[in-house]
């Protein structure tokens, strides 16, 4: 847990329109506190209960699990469920799964890197329609565009392959990206590109030197964005795929659900070991996600 | 401060001004935008094309005018579903703002364990949609499930799912839990922008916590909700996976919302120019509304400066 010791948006150049951002170490006296820390607690224990009996009833035999009290300490904790489950092919799902996120988190930033460069760094009206576009591509629900695709990537042939979850799911994460993007190339200072420009740095280099290394927090928050996103899709890979040899997690779980029926600690076992690689990256990189996500209130 | 002076601009438009020197070319951008158009802009155009044909999946689509359109003006079921969608939309709101906004307040402040406590909150934006689903189907079972444990004691009945209000109030449950800790750090992260001087000013003023809170901090925190708002607003108009996994869109259609209605007509019945009309309604919706986000929370004047966006 002490990886994450260096914060991961270091950098907040003096942007004109940013106001003061008070330490959160001298902070005044929190309002609203009572009510708040009361409410906060009820909110531990709706958060909690969930969680633990998803924990503790994938340890459970099947008969304690059904019979018993389900929010009783597993008595003889077993992984007979979790055996279960790794026995069910849920390895090849695991690395279906990856390869998407991985090749997902590749083409957003291959792509999106450069878009956002350009937005930040050019004036014409091209760009800042582009830019336009991606901001109200954040809202296109991927529901809305499920038909067509399934339509496209049958005639692109690719249909039940997992290129058929991977290029929608990069598109969609694009715009978040692109935003995320520009948001920290906004913030590299004007006089830094001038300065190259005198030493007659072309703009290449200006990105790969300048731009890239400086923009390192919101590449990450970006990279975990869209892995996050690849892996936890759940509607492309339900229309777009068929066949068990391109089955990715999130399909498969659903298919526990049917094919292990009543055996609950099976299935929540299931559940726990999708999220293991998950709570892994966030354990890794807890402050690029976090950060990121507050940045979207901001103003 | 950046006004360039065209120092280099000389010799006959040869050169550019130093401000433009080393500015990428627009071409760069073009990759990434024909990718986003091809899987993203396009097939939004084929969507209001399928809209006025008859498609099976298998055969070409044909034509047929506007047959879907009336249809789906006249078509109960629709009525029906985007009544769900819209009641679901406002309880989701109604549930998720207050809790978020209490919560993020409080944890914008200065509490011992806070940050022990804010890791804990964060733990359900880690599962995804369709484990979160799966685990609340198997907690709500009325014959397995905590909840026959839990239920009678907290005052709910252990066949909740089996009622059509109670499986509409589920799914925004398991819905709020699952996006409660996004909106709690949009909220957190407005609450520590708002600067200290206006509550010390006030707490010299005589003002008390209540105070304080409806006049400073509710009125400084407006952007941020306005931001917050929408993304529960279409958030909820597009919830699936809870709904597929849950309910499958019952006890009869009592929780079959647009998204829902939209994949049964689509890729169950097969009866895909009617589900693309659907769709169509569906990103109007949610298009009007981002419109309304870009307008009201200044995102569209590009000048977002804090980190993320």
């Amino acid at each position: 847990m002490s990886i994450d010791t260096r914060p991961a948006a270091p950098r907040r150049r003096s942007a004109p329109a940013a106001r003061p951002v008070s330490r959160p170490a001298r902070r005044r006296k929190p309002l609203g506190n009572p009510v708040a820390g009361l409410g906060s607690l009820v909110w531990l224990l709706i958060v909690l209960v969930p969680l633990y009996t998803l924990v503790s009833a994938s340890l459970m035999r099947q008969d304690q699990a059904l019979n018993g009290d389900p929010l009783a300490v597993p008595t003889d904790p077993t992984f007979e469920n979790y055996r279960t489950v790794l026995d069910s092919g849920f390895l090849s799902l695991l690395g279906n799964t990856a390869l998407v996120a991985v090749a997902t988190v590749a083409i957003v930033l291959v792509l999106s890197v450069p878009v956002a460069y350009v937005a930040v760094r050019t004036r014409s009206r091209l760009s800042s329609l582009a830019f336009r576009t991606f901001l109200l591509g954040v809202a296109i629900p991927a529901q809305a565009v499920i038909v067509p695709l399934y339509l496209m990537i049958g005639k692109m042939g690719l249909y039940d392959s997992l290129w058929a979850i991977i290029l929608p799911t990069a598109a969609f994460a694009m715009p978040v990206a692109v935003l995320v993007l520009s948001g920290t190339m906004r913030d590299v200072s004007e006089e830094m590109y001038e300065a190259m420009a005198l030493d007659g740095a072309s703009p290449w280099r200006m990105l790969w030197q300048l731009a890239v290394p400086l923009s390192k927090a919101g590449i990450s928050t970006v990279a975990i964005f869209s892995a996050l996103q690849a892996w936890n899709g759940f509607l492309f890979p339900l229309i777009l795929t068929q066949s068990e040899e391109n089955r990715v997690l999130t399909l498969g779980l659903f298919n526990f659900m049917t094919q292990f029926g009543v055996n609950i600690p099976a299935v929540l076992a299931a559940i726990v070991l999708s999220v293991v690689p998950i709570f892994a990256v966030y354990l890794v990189a807890r402050r690029a996600l976090i950060n990121g996500l507050m940045g979207v209130g901001g103003k | 401060m950046s006004h360039h002076a065209p120092v280099a601009k000389s010799h006959g438009g040869g050169k550019a001004a130093v401000g433009d020197v080393g500015r990428p070319p627009v071409a760069w951008a073009v990759p990434g935008i024909l990718f986003f158009a091809v899987f993203a802009i396009v097939p939004l155009a084929i969507a209001v094309y399928l809209s006025f044909t008859s498609w099976d999946g298998l055969n070409s689509p044909t034509m047929t005018g506007l047959d879907n359109w009336t249809r789906l003006f006249q078509d109960s079921e629709f009525g029906q579903a985007a009544w769900l969608s819209l009641v679901l939309t406002v309880i989701s709101w109604a549930f998720q703002t207050p809790v978020a906004l209490l919560l993020g307040v409080w944890a914008a402040g200065r509490q011992k364990n806070r940050a022990l406590l804010s890791a804990v909150f964060f733990i359900p934006l880690l599962l995804s949609t369709t484990a979160i689903a799966m685990l609340f189907h198997a907690l709500l079972d009325p014959n397995f499930g905590v909840i026959k444990e839990i239920g009678p004691w907290i005052g709910v009945d252990p066949n909740v799912m089996g009622s059509s209000t109670g499986a509409l109030l589920v799914v925004a449950f398991v819905g709020g839990w699952q996006f409660m800790p996004f909106h709690t750090l949009i909220y957190q992260g407005g609450a520590r922008q708002i600067p200290e001087v206006l509550y010390q000013a006030a707490s010299i003023d005589g003002a008390g916590m209540v105070r304080q809170f409806f006049h400073i901090t509710l009125p400084q925190l407006r952007h941020t909700m306005t931001t917050s708002s929408v993304l529960m607003i279409v958030g909820s108009l597009t919830y699936f996976d809870t709904v597929l996994i849950m309910t499958k869109g019952g006890p009869g259609t009592d929780t079959t919302i647009l998204p829902y209605l939209m994949y049964r007509t689509g890729f169950q019945t097969y009866d895909l120019g009617y589900a693309a009309a659907i769709a169509t309604a569906l990103v109007v919706v949610a298009t009007a509304i981002s419109l309304i986000m870009v307008r009201l929370s200044g995102f569209g004047n590009m000048r977002s400066t804090r980190e993320g966006m």
